[in-house]
C-alpha cells in the first residue's frame, strides 16, 4: 500500500493545488513533497531486507492491473525523486511566480507520474505514467518558460511524441504476443519478448529504445536538451535532468535488457558507440557555451553518453555503477541547477563573461558552486567519483581487445575536458573581480541555503561512505 | 600481523596522522569568517604539528627491530561491489612511515613559517584551511593501502594545487594557471585510472600486498605485455604529478601561489607522488624493464631540459621551479636505472634544500615588497644575514658540493646511471653542471653586488621575522645532515637509509662499481660543480641584462613549448568546439529536427487542421492517439 501512497499523495495533492489562490500552494508543496520523501525513504530503508510489491485489478479486459513493485533500483530512485522535489519545493519558496497554485499543482502532478514509472510493474501502467510525467512539463515549459519558449516546447514535444508513440506500438506488439495475447504484466512481457526470433526482436529494438534514448538522451537524439533546460523555469529544468533523464535509463534496465535481449545483443555496440561518441562530441560542444544552462546541459549529455554506454556493456560492477551514478548525478545536477538560478536571480544573466567575482560579493555560494563543480566533475570523497570508478569498471569489462581499451579511451576523454569546461565556469563566474549584483538579494537565503546543504551532505557523505547506496542497490546485480 | 599487535602500538594509530590536518581543515574552513587571523594560524600549525609527533613515533616503530612487514589499519569497506572489494584501509611500513615524516615534517616548518608570510592576507585563515586539507590529502597518498586510496590522496592534492594555485583568485591569470595545473594533471590522472582498471581487470584487486604478492609469485608469466601496459600507464599519471615531459608545463605557471605553497607542495611534497607511487610499485616495474628504460630517458631528459632553461630565467621562483623540474627529472632517472631506494633518498634531500630555497626565496620577495625579478635584486647579504646564509647552504646542497645532503642523493644517483650506462652519466654530469650554474647565478644576482632596484625597495629591505628565519635555518641544518642516513659504498659498508627501505622497496639490477671507477666518478661531478660555481661568479660579476638573441632567447622563451601546445592542442580544440557547435549541433543535427518539425507543420496547415503550432492540440492529438490504439489493442484481443 505504501507504494500507492507515493503516487497518490503528489497526485492528489497536485490537483489540490489547482485550487489553492496565492502562495499557500508552495506551502502545500514542501509539506506534500516532505511526505512523500519520508515514505520514499521507508520504502528504501525496508528494501535492505526485501522488496515491496503491491497489485490490484484495474482494467481487466485490456489485462492490465495496478501492480507496482518497489525493489532496490526502483525505490532508489522514489528516494531521489522525494529529495529532489522536496528541495526544489523548498527553494522556490521565496521565488515569485506567476499562478503558484497550477505551477506546483503540475510539479507535483510530474512527480506522481515519476513514481509511478519508477514503480510499475504492467507495461501499459508504465506508459501512462511516462505519459503522466511528461504532460505537466510541456505546459510548465510553455507557460513559465523564457522568450522561446514556444518554440522550444514544441521542439520537445515532437521528439518525445515521436518516442513515445513508437514505444506504444511496441508494447502493444508484445502484449499481443504474451500468453492470452493480453497481458501486459512485466512477467508476462519478459517471457513473450525474450521469446520472438532474433529478427523480430532487432526491429522492435528500436521501436522501444528510440522513446528511452530520446529521453537520456543519447547522441544524436540530444538536442531538445540543451533548449528545454535553457528555456524552462529551474524548477523544471530540475525535474527534467535530475529525474526524468533517469526515466530513460531505468526504463532500458526494466523495459528493454530482459524484454529483448537478443535485439540488445544484436545493437549494443551500435549503441556503445554512439554513447561514446556523444561523451566526447557533448564535453567539446560543453566548452563553447558561454550560457551557464548550456554548458550543464552539455555536461549532463556527456555525463549519461558514459552511463549508457556502461549499460550496454553487461558487467556486474558497470551495471551497479550505473543504478549509483543514477542517484548522484540527479542530487548533484540538482545542486547545479539550483546555484545556476540562484545566479541569474541575482546576476540578471546566465552568461558567464558577463559574471565574475562571486567569491568576493556572495562567498557561500561561491563555496557551494566550487564543491559542487568538483562533485561534476567526479572529484574522489565526492559522490560521483565512485559511480565514475565503477562505470569506468564496467566499460573496461570486455575481451580486453584493443577495441574494448580504445573504448575506454575515448570516453574518458569526457574525464579531462569535463574538468576543462567546468574549471572554465568556475573561474568565470566565482573568480576574478566583483560584478555587482542587478538585485537586492545577496547572499544564500535560509531556505536556499537549506536546500544547497542537504544536497552537499548527500554528496559529501555518500562520497566519504558510499556503503549505504551500494548495499541498497546490490540486490539489483544479480538481475 | 595479530602475532604484531601486542608490539606494534603506534602504528595502529596511523589513521590519527591524517585525522588531524582534517579536523584543522574543517575548523578553518568552517569558521573562516569569524576566525582570528593568528588562531586559524596556530590551528592549521598545531595540527600540523600533532601529525608530526604521531608520525615520530611511528617511525621509531617501525625502524626498531621488533617490526615485521607492514601493518594494515582497515577503517571500513569503501566500495564493494560484486567480486571487487576495496577497502578504505592504510599501511604503514618502511616507505609510507618515511613519507609521512618528510610531508609532517617539512610540512609544520612551513606551517610555522606561514603564520608570520601570510599575516597580512585578508584570507589568512582560508589559507590555512587550504593547507591542511593539502597535508590531509598528501598522507592519505602516501598511507594507502592500494591505489585507490592513492588516487583519493593522489586528486585530493590536485585539488589543493588548484585551489592555492589560484589563492589570491581576482588575478585572471593565477587563476588561468590553477586550472591549467589542473588539467594537466588530469591528463595523467587519466593515465592512473586506466592503470587501476587493468589491474583490477587482470588481478582482481588493487590492494598492494595482494598485487605485489601475485607479481613476485611469478604465477603470471602471460599477463608480461599486460604489466607492460599498467606500468606505462602509471608512469603517465607520474609524469602529471610530478611534471615530467610532456606534462610538466603547469609547474613553472604554478609559482603563482603564495611562496609557502611552492616550497610545500610545489617542491617538497605534492610533486613527489609519481617517484612514490613507482617506487611503491616497484615489484612491479622490475617485470617490464622495457618501461623502466622509458621512465629513465624521460627523467633523463626532463632534468636536462628543464636546466637549460632555468638558465636563462629571471624571476627567483621560476628559477626554482625549473630546478624543481629538473631535480624531479633526476629522481626519474634513478627509478628508471632500478635505484628505487636512490630515487626516494634524493626525494628526501631535495625536500629539506628546495624546501629551504624557496622559503628562502619566499624571505627576499617579503623583503623587497613583492618584487621577485631577479635583476631588480643585488647585494641583498648585507641587509639579510641568516637568508643569505641559508640560501647559500641551499644552493651549496643542490649542486653536489661535498659534505652536503644533496651531494650524496645526487652522487648516488649518478653512480647508478652510470652503472646502467656510461651514456646516461654523461648527459646526468651535463645536468648537474647546468644546476651547479643556474643556482649560483641566482644566488649571486640577489645576494652579492650592488642593489639594483628602486630607493624606496632599498630603504624597505629587512631580515625577516623569527617565524620565518627559524624554519629557514632548521631546513638548513637538515640540509647539511641529511644526507649521512645514505653514505656511498666508498665510504661506508653500511648505507642506513636503504637497509632501512630494503624491506618495501628493493631494487633492481643495480651494477656494483669498483671503488676506484666510484671515486673517479665523484671526483669529475665534483669539480664540474665547483668550476661551474665559478663561472657563475664571473658571468654575473658585471650583470649584463641586454635583450637576448639566438639559442639565450629562446631559452628565455622556454623553448617555446607553452606555444607549440598553445598553437597544436589548445587552440584548435577551441576552434573544433566553436565549429561543431555551429555547423553539427545546430545547423546539422537540430536543423533536420526542425526540418521534420516544420514540415509536419507544414502539412498540418495545408490539412487546415491547425493555425499554429499550439501545444495543447498536439497533446489533444496524442491522447486521442492513444486512446484509439487502445481500441486497436482491445479489439484486437477479441
Amino acid at each position: 500500500m505504501v507504494l500507492l501512497f507515493l503516487i497518490l499523495v503528489p497526485l492528489l495533492s497536485g490537483i489540490l493545488s489547482f485550487a489553492i489562490k496565492g502562495n499557500g500552494a508552495k506551502t502545500l508543496g514542501v509539506v506534500s513533497s516532505m511526505i512523500t520523501l519520508l515514505l520514499s525513504a521507508w520504502v528504501s530503508g525496508t528494501n535492505f531486507k526485501e522488496s515491496v510489491s503491491w497489485q490490484h485489478d484495474w482494467i481487466p479486459m485490456l489485462g492490465t492491473q495496478l501492480s507496482l513493485l518497489g525493489d532496490g533500483l526502483s525505490s532508489m530512485l522514489c528516494l531521489l525523486t522525494g529529495i529532489v522535489t522536496m528541495v526544489v519545493m523548498l527553494v522556490n519558496l521565496n521565488k515569485d511566480v506567476e499562478k503558484p497554485g497550477s505551477f506546483v499543482g503540475f510539479l507535483l502532478l510530474s512527480q506522481a507520474g515519476l513514481m509511478g514509472v519508477f514503480l510499475a510493474l504492467d507495461a501499459l501502467l508504465f506508459y501512462v505514467f511516462w505519459e503522466l510525467a511528461l504532460i505537466p512539463v510541456y505546459f510548465l515549459c510553455s507557460q513559465w518558460g523564457g522568450e522561446k519558449r514556444i518554440a522550444v516546447t514544441f521542439k520537445f514535444f515532437v521528439y518525445t511524441f515521436l518516442g513515445s508513440l513508437m514505444l506504444l506500438a511496441a508494447l502493444i506488439y508484445l502484449s499481443l504476443q504474451s500468453p492470452g495475447m493480453s497481458s501486459y504484466s512485466w512477467n508476462d512481457i519478459v517471457r513473450a519478448g525474450s521469446s520472438l526470433p532474433a529478427s523480430t526482436q532487432q526491429w522492435l529494438f528500436w521501436l522501444v529504445f528510440i522513446a528511452f534514448a530520446i529521453k537520456m538522451p543519447i547522441f544524436p537524439f540530444h538536442t531538445w536538451q540543451p533548449d528545454a533546460y535553457e528555456q524552462s523555469p529551474t524548477p523544471v529544468t530540475i525535474m527534467l535532468s535530475a529525474l526524468m533523464v533517469k526515466m530513460g535509463l531505468f526504463a532500458v534496465m526494466r523495459w528493454l535488457l530482459p524484454v529483448l535481449p537478443q535485439g540488445v545483443v544484436y545493437w549494443g555496440t551500435t549503441v556503445k558507440m554512439l554513447s561514446v561518441i556523444g561523451i566526447v562530441y557533448a564535453s567539446v560542444l560543453a566548452m563553447a557555451q558561454t550560457d551557464i544552462k548550456r554548458l550543464v546541459a552539455y555536461s549532463s549529455i556527456a555525463h549519461m553518453g558514459l552511463m549508457s554506454a556502461v549499460m550496454f556493456n553487461y558487467s556486474v560492477v558497470g551495471m551497479h555503477g550505473v543504478i549509483v551514478q543514477m542517484f548522484n548525478h540527479g542530487i548533484n545536477i540538482t545542486g547545479m541547477w539550483l546555484i545556476v538560478s540562484m545566479i541569474e536571480d541575482r546576476w540578471g544573466t546566465r552568461d558567464m563573461n558577463k559574471l565574475g567575482g562571486m567569491a568576493i560579493t556572495a562567498p557561500r555560494m561561491a563555496i557551494a558552486l566550487v564543491i559542487i563543480a568538483f562533485a561534476n566533475i567526479a572529484l574522489p570523497l565526492t559522490s560521483g567519483f565512485v559511480g565514475e570508478f565503477m562505470l569506468f569498471n564496467g566499460l573496461f569489462y570486455g575481451d580486453g581487445s584493443a577495441a574494448q581499451v580504445g573504448t575506454m579511451v575515448v570516453a574518458g576523454l569526457g574525464v579531462i575536458l569535463g574538468a576543462v569546461y567546468t574549471l572554465n565556469m568556475v573561474q568565470r563566474v566565482a573568480f576574478g573581480n566583483a560584478v555587482e549584483m542587478t538585485s537586492d538579494s545577496r547572499d544564500l537565503s535560509a531556505n536556499e541555503y537549506a536546500g544547497i546543504a542537504i544536497i552537499i551532505s548527500i554528496i559529501l557523505y555518500l562520497g566519504v561512505y558510499p556503503k549505504p547506496l551500494l548495499d541498497l542497490t546490490a540486490s539489483m546485480i544479480a538481475q | 600481523m595479530s602475532a604484531l599487535a601486542g608490539q606494534v602500538r603506534m602504528a595502529n594509530l596511523a589513521y590519527l596522522i591524517p585525522l588531524f590536518p582534517l579536523i584543522g581543515f574543517l575548523i578553518n574552513g568552517i569558521f573562516w569568517k569569524s576566525m582570528p587571523k593568528s588562531l586559524g594560524g596556530a590551528i592549521g600549525t598545531v595540527a600540523i604539528l600533532a601529525s608530526f609527533i604521531v608520525s615520530l613515533g611511528i617511525f621509531f616503530e617501525v625502524k626498531s627491530a621488533a617490526f615485521h612487514g607492514p601493518v594494515v589499519v582497515h577503517l571500513f569497506d569503501f566500495i564493494q561491489s560484486g567480486t571487487l572489494r576495496i577497502p578504505f584501509a592504510f599501511q604503514v611500513d618502511a616507505l609510507s612511515a618515511l613519507f609521512l615524516l618528510i610531508i609532517t615534517g617539512v610540512g609544520t616548518l612551513i606551517h610555522v613559517y606561514s603564520t608570520s608570510y601570510m599575516h597580512h592576507d585578508e584570507g589568512m585563515v582560508r589559507y590555512f584551511a587550504y593547507l591542511n586539507l593539502f597535508v590531509f590529502s598528501m598522507l592519505l597518498l602516501v598511507l594507502g593501502a592500494n591505489y585507490l586510496i592513492m588516487f583519493i590522496g593522489w586528486e585530493g592534492v590536485g585539488l589543493c594545487s588548484y585551489l592555492l594555485i589560484g589563492f589570491w583568485f581576482k588575478n585572471r591569470d593565477y587563476t588561468n594557471a590553477a586550472k591549467k595545473a589542473f588539467i594537466m594533471n588530469r591528463i595523467g590522472d587519466l593515465g592512473f585510472l586506466v592503470g587501476m582498471m587493468l589491474v583490477i581487470f587482470n588481478y582482481g584487486t588493487l590492494t598492494y600486498q595482494d598485487f605485489f604478492g601475485t607479481l613476485k609469485a611469478g604465477v603470471t608469466p602471460n599477463l608480461g605485455s599486460v604489466n607492460t601496459w599498467i606500468a606505462l600507464c602509471f608512469f603517465i599519471g607520474a609524469t602529471g604529478k610530478s611534471a615530467q615531459i610532456p606534462l610538466y608545463t603547469w609547474l613553472p605557471d604554478a609559482m603563482a601561489g603564495p611562496t609557502p605553497v611552492s616550497a610545500l607542495i610545489h617542491a617538497a611534497t605534492m610533486v613527489t607522488a609519481g617517484i612514490y607511487m613507482i617506487a611503491r610499485s616497484g615489484a612491479l616495474y622490475s617485470l617490464t624493464p622495457g618501461v623502466l628504460n622509458v621512465v629513465a630517458i624521460i627523467g633523463l631528459f626532463t632534468a636536462l631540459f628543464a636546466a637549460t632553461i632555468a638558465i636563462r630565467q629571471y624571476d627567483i621562483k621560476k628559477v626554482l621551479a625549473y630546478s624543481t623540474v629538473s631535480q624531479l627529472g633526476f629522481m626519474f632517472l634513478a627509478l628508471g636505472v632500478g635505484a628505487y631506494t636512490t630515487a626516494v633518498f634524493h626525494v628526501m634531500t631535495h625536500a629539506f634544500f628546495k624546501a629551504l630555497l624557496f622559503l628562502g626565496s619566499g624571505s627576499v620577495i617579503h623583503a623587497m615588497g613583492g618584487e621577485q625579478d631577479i635583476r631588480k635584486m643585488g647585494g641583498l647579504g648585507k641587509h639579510m644575514r641568516t637568508t643569505q646564509a641559508t640560501f647559500l647552504i641551499g644552493c651549496l646542497a643542490i649542486s653536489g658540493v661535498p659534505g652536503l645532503s644533496g651531494f650524496f642523493s645526487k652522487d648516488e644517483i649518478l653512480a647508478n646511471a652510470f652503472g646502467y650506462s656510461p651514456v646516461l652519466w654523461v648527459f646526468g654530469v651535463l645536468a648537474a653542471m647546468m644546476t651547479a650554474f643556474y643556482m649560483f647565478r641566482l644566488y649571486f644576482l640577489t645576494f652579492s653586488g650592488s642593489f639594483r632596484g628602486t630607493e624606496e625597495q632599498h630603504h624597505h629591505l629587512h631580515e625577516s621575522p623569527a617565524a620565518m628565519t627559524i624554519p629557514l635555518i632548521v631546513l638548513a641544518i637538515a640540509s647539511v645532515v641529511g644526507g649521512y642516513v645514505g653514505l656511498p659504498p666508498v665510504m661506508s659498508h653500511h648505507n642506513t637509509f636503504a637497509s632501512y627501505l630494503s624491506p618495501v622497496v628493493s631494487n633492481f639490477g643495480l651494477h656494483h662499481l669498483s671503488h676506484t671507477t666510484e671515486w673517479a666518478l665523484m671526483g669529475v661531478s665534483v669539480i664540474v660543480s665547483v668550476v661551474m660555481i665559478g663561472v657563475a661568479y664571473s658571468v654575473t660579476k658585471t650583470p649584463n641584462f641586454a635583450e637576448s638573441t639566438g639559442l639565450a632567447k629562446l631559452l628565455e622563451n622556454k623553448w617555446y613549448v607553452d606555444e607549440i601546445y598553445d598553437a597544436i592542442i589548445v587552440r584548435p580544440l577551441a576552434g573544433l568546439s566553436t565549429l561543431l557547435d555551429k555547423y553539427a549541433e545546430r545547423d546539422g543535427i537540430d536543423g533536420l529536427v526542425n526540418g521534420v518539425g516544420k514540415t509536419v507543420r507544414w502539412g498540418s496547415e495545408r490539412l487546415r487542421l491547425l493555425q499554429s503550432g499550439q501545444v495543447g492540440f498536439y497533446i489533444f492529438t496524442m491522447v486521442m492517439g492513444i486512446i484509439v490504439l487502445f481500441m486497436i489493442s482491445f479489439f484486437g484481443v477479441k
